[in-house]
Formats: C-alpha cells, structure tokens, sequence
C-alpha cells in the first residue's frame, strides 16, 4: 500500500511539473500546446549535459532548454500574435523531431548518476505551493491574472501585457523543462525517443481538470500517477492486450476533457493581444 | 518603437515576409542537420533530389494522393472553424474497414467499392465522436482528436500483431495479402494508385464549390467567420460542425483505404501506413488558406517534403523523424510570416 502511493506520486511527478508549466502561461491567457515536445527536447538536453558535466548540470540544462522553447513559442505568440494552437503543436512537432533526430547516438546509454526521483518528487511539490503563492499572493501573479482576464484593462493600468506573457511563458517553459530532466535523469536514467510517452498531454488535459489551479493540479497528478501504477501492475497479470494498457492515458485525457470542457477558463485564453482594437 | 496593425500590407511586403521566415526555417534546419553532423548543403540536396528524375517524382505523386484527400478536407473543416488534428487516426480507421472487407468478406467485383464506404465511414464515424463531444460537452477537438490518434494508433498494432495477424507471414507484424479484388490497379510500374488521385483531384474540387457555391457552403463560412453572428442568424451551429468535421473524416478514412488497397496491399505497422500523412495534411490545408482548391498546389509541396525526408532516410540513415522537424519549422514559418505580414515596426511612441 505504501509502496503503491510512493509510486503513484513519483509517476505523477512529470505530469504535476508539465502540468504547472502549463498552467502558468494559461493563467497569462496563452496556450502551450508544445509541451509534449518541449519535454522530449529538455529531456535530451539534460541527458546529453549530464553525461558530459554531471547531472546537477544536466538538470539546469533542461530547464534552460525548456525556459527557451516557452520563450522561442512567445516570439510566435506573443509579438507575433500568431494562431497559438498551430503554433504550439508546431513547437510540439519540432521538439519531438529535434530530440529524435539528435538523441539518436545516446539510445540505450545508461546514464551513470542518476538523480533521487525522490528529491524532484518534493520540489515539485514545493513548486506547486509556490504557485500557488505566486498566483493569488504576490503582485506579480496578480498581474499575471489579469492579463489572462483582461489584457486590455490590465494594459490601460500600466502592466506590460507582453511581457508578463513572455514571463510566463518562460518559467512555465523552465518547469516543463524540469519536468523532462525528471523523466531522462531520474525517472528512467537513459535517453529513447519517444519517452515522453504521451505524458505532456495528460498534463495539457489536467490543466483544465485542475480547473487551472496548482493545488488541484497536485491531486490530479497524484491521481493519473495511481492509474499509471495499477496500469503497469495489471499489465500481464489479466487477459487484457498490452496495446491496451498503451492507449489508456490518451483515453483518459478524452474522458477528463469531456467530463471538464465546460469549467471557467481565463476569459483571455488563446486570444492574442492587440493594442488599440 | 511600436509593433502595430498594419490592415493593408503591400503585396511586395507580403512576399519579402515570407521570404525572410522561408530563409530564417532553410538556416534552423540547417543547423539541425550540422548538429545531426551532416552537409547542410548535401541534405538541402537530397531533400529535392526526387524532382530528378521520373521515379522521384513518381514518389512525390504516390505521397501527394493522401495529403490530397486529407488536406482538402481539413480545409474545409478549419474554415467551418472545427480543428481537426485527428487525420492521421482517421487515416488508420479508413485503413481498418478497408482491411476488414478485403480480408474478411467474401471478394468480388463490389470489394473495391465496399472498402472505400467502409474505410470512409469508419473515418467519418472516429472523427464524428470528437465532433460530438466538441458540440455535447465543450471538450476542445485539439485535443480529442489528437488523443484519437493514439487509440487508432494502438489498435492497428493490436491488430496486426494479434488477432488480424496473417497466416503466413511467420514473425512480421502484418496481417496476409489481400485478395486480387481488393487491389487498386496502379500507373505503369509506379505506386501511383490511380483512382485514388483521381478521387483526390475531384474532392479539392467538388468541396471547393461545396464551399463557396453553395447555401450550405455559405453558413459555413458564416460559422467560421463569426460563430455569434452564426447563432443570431438561427443557423445549427452544432450540426454544420459534425457534418464538416465528418466529412474530413471520410476523406481521410478514403486516403486510408488508398494506402493499403494500393501500396501496401495488407493492413501493416502504423507507422509505415501512414508516414505522418495527417499531420502533413494539416499544413498543406493551413497553407491552402481554407480553399480547398488550392490544396491542388500545396499537396504535391508537401509530398516533395516526404519523398525528399525518404531519401535522407535512405542515404544518410537519418531517423525519419527529420521529417517532423521539417514540417514543424515550415508550420512556424507560414503563421510567423503570416502574423509578421500583418503588422509593422513604427520608431515613435
């Protein structure tokens, strides 16, 4: 019993950290559909720095590698005001591809330190009561708020709606990152292509369960995290197809999102702001 | 300095855009492929090399037929302002049904035919429950139908692998051959399969005047354009989505059944049915603009794309994901320029 909530948390890590990530650029009223990518290429970068410089390195790594891809998405979506939901299903296209392509010579090296899955288990859940905090407690995610809300009115009153969005987009991006250097350094301490395995949806689909709050999203992740540990204890113990098993949590994101598709979400979600009209 | 609107872009702005951003994804990519440690140069080669030569170009036809169908009708479904990202699963479901009949059913002169209903209508039916859920529940069709990609992935492999799995193929994961009814006939000794392109030239045509010549096709840009104004005028916002939405899908499952009832003739591994047809599909429908009718030329674009990605599979046994990389960059390209195009850089305050 201990054992299996010990795991359903540390499954549930990665997608609490994405699901944060998210969570925050949302909260500024813009779509990361990229998540999925952007993981695959932290978790790349973070593998390939650890085993050249340690894995303190590898892990600031990823999450500089994902502080750039939210960046590099706000270049399309913030000043550019670009169609969000193509531009982050680009970003998770090219990040899957890029990370494909250059990971290839480090398939089935094993990493030699990996780090305690226990150590990011906690920080992530630091991180989510900081969120926390910085949303509903600070200036800043006040702003942030309000930009989400009401970019107009937020701009009338002198915040820099821009650039609160390239900020959240840029930590969120930071925590995505972290969540891939969890998966390539802890998790499971090597590099395969494709072993994001689908979370960064689950996590894009718990934003909204979480009704963008980041102490729901701590439950939800937890809860995905129990399914994920039942699924891989029943998998070859009852006469149910291991493809099965496989198309479970893209199943579960269809029902979260049919169960969930009607909750409030910030009323400037996906749309780009444009002064003056 | 100001970033701001700029309603009338001159047509030489326009063109200068995206030649900048069509330059600025040619370099990206290029460091890619210096990263990957390969010629930027020899890779930019291969990438064309299939415009060489007759069987090359052969190559770009066989790939423009799918994206042809799907990217005709996913134009039409982005302008009714339904996001379908789900072709590639609808393309695997079209697959199925046509596997189902050829294997299953008893063969004759009507196979060919029944094939394309039932690979349609399984196409239709997998993108009809997103639709359904988009109109019943508000669960966002990115994200569904995405997610549907990976159950169609899942259950062709479950397929081929168990119980679909041939007779006499020994260790390979695919189900047997089809019967000799159930084959596209093919152009000379290419993998061209006619009918289908055919099918394909007639889609972008016949949803192009769909679209623009016809009472339907007016509330569906009316939809598309302003969904409030949809609502005031009284029109069926939920109805006029699930028939676009079906309707992409049909095409899809069509371009589905072509795959295996004309290259592969079997029911095979996701991956080497479809060789991310979907996904592709979607950016020569966004660089169509949503007229279908010029999906005629974006198609054969992007087929130049895959054929060119296959050759640096083969020559450089770069992993085919370079693919993906391609069609991310050329995505992020064409909505930059599109939204750069339409602002301007002012130096007052």
């Amino acid at each position: 019993m201990e054992e299996a909530l010990l795991r359903a948390v540390l499954f549930g890590t990665p997608i609490l950290l994405a699901s944060l990530g998210a969570l925050l650029s949302e909260r500024a009223g813009v779509v990361n559909l990229g998540v999925e990518g952007m993981m695959a290429l932290s978790a790349l970068a973070a593998f390939a720095v650890a085993q050249e410089a340690g894995p303190a390195l590898g892990a600031l790594a990823g999450v500089g590698v994902g502080m750039f891809l939210g960046l590099f998405l706000g270049v399309f979506t913030v000043s550019l005001r670009a169609n969000q939901f193509v531009a982050g299903l680009a970003v998770a296209a090219l990040g899957l591809g890029a990370s494909g392509l250059l990971g290839k010579r480090y398939e089935g090296v094993p990493l030699a330190h990996p780090l305690p899955e226990e150590g990011f288990a906690l920080l992530a859940l630091g991180l989510a009561l900081a969120l926390h905090y910085l949303l509903l407690g600070s200036r800043f995610g006040l702003y942030l708020r309000s930009v989400g809300e009401n970019p107009r009115a937020a701009d009338l009153f002198g915040v820099n709606v821009d650039g609160v969005r390239y900020g959240a987009l840029g930590l969120g991006g930071g925590l995505v990152g972290l969540a891939g250097a969890y998966l390539s350094l802890a998790y499971r301490p090597s590099w395969t292509d494709g072993m994001t395995s689908g979370l960064g949806w689950v996590a894009i689909a718990l934003v909204i369960l979480a009704a963008w709050q980041p102490l729901r999203a701590v439950f939800g992740a937890y809860f995905f995290g129990l399914l994920f540990f039942l699924q891989f204890r029943l998998q070859g113990s009852v006469p149910i197809p291991s493809e099965a098993f496989a198309a479970m949590p893209y199943l579960l994101v269809i029902l979260v999102l049919s169960l969930s598709g009607r909750t409030r979400a910030p009323k400037a979600l996906g749309v780009p702001f444009e002064r003056g009209r | 300095m100001r970033w701001e609107l700029d309603p009338n872009p001159s047509p030489g702005k326009v063109a200068l855009t995206y030649g900048l951003f069509l330059a600025l994804t040619l370099l990206a990519l290029g460091v890619l492929f210096w990263a990957y440690g390969v010629s930027p140069l020899k890779a930019y080669g291969l990438l064309l090399s299939p415009l060489g030569d007759s069987l090359g170009l052969a190559e770009v036809a066989r790939r423009t037929i799918p994206l042809l169908l799907i990217g005709s009708g996913l134009a039409l479904a982005f302008r009714v302002g339904f996001f379908n990202i789900g072709a590639e699963g609808q393309l695997l479901m079209g697959a199925v049904g046509a596997a189902y009949v050829a294997l299953f059913l008893p063969s004759g002169p009507w196979t060919l035919v029944l094939m394309f209903l039932v690979g349609g209508g399984l196409g239709a039916f997998w993108v009809g429950m997103a639709a359904w859920l988009r109109v019943r529940f508000g669960a966002s069709e990115i994200l569904t139908t995405l997610m549907q990609n990976y159950l169609a992935y899942y259950l062709v492999v479950y397929l081929v692998a168990g119980p679909w799995k041939g007779q006499f193929v020994f260790g390979f994961l695919y189900t047997d051959r089809f019967p000799q009814e159930a084959q596209l006939p093919r152009l000379g000794d290419t993998l061209v399969h006619g009918p289908t392109l055919l099918l394909g030239v007639l889609a972008a045509v016949a949803l192009h005047l769909l679209l623009f010549r016809t009472p339907l096709g007016f509330e569906w840009r009316v939809l598309g354009e302003n969904p409030q104004v949809a609502r005031y005028l009284g029109l069926k916002g939920g109805q006029l989505l699930l028939l676009a939405g079906a309707l992409s899908g049909l095409l899809s499952g069509f371009a589905g059944v072509g795959e295996v009832a004309g290259i592969h003739l079997r029911l095979l591994e996701p991956a080497q049915i479809s060789l991310g047809y979907g996904f592709t599909a979607i950016l020569a429908a966004w660089l169509a603009r949503g007229r279908p009718l010029l999906v005629l030329l974006t198609a054969p674009l992007l087929g130049l794309i895959l054929a060119g990605g296959d050759a640096l599979k083969l020559s450089l046994s770069m992993p085919f994901r370079v693919v993906d990389v391609v069609a991310g960059l050329l995505l992020l390209a064409l909505i930059g320029a599109e939204a750069a195009s339409r602002h301007r850089l002012v130096w007052r305050r």
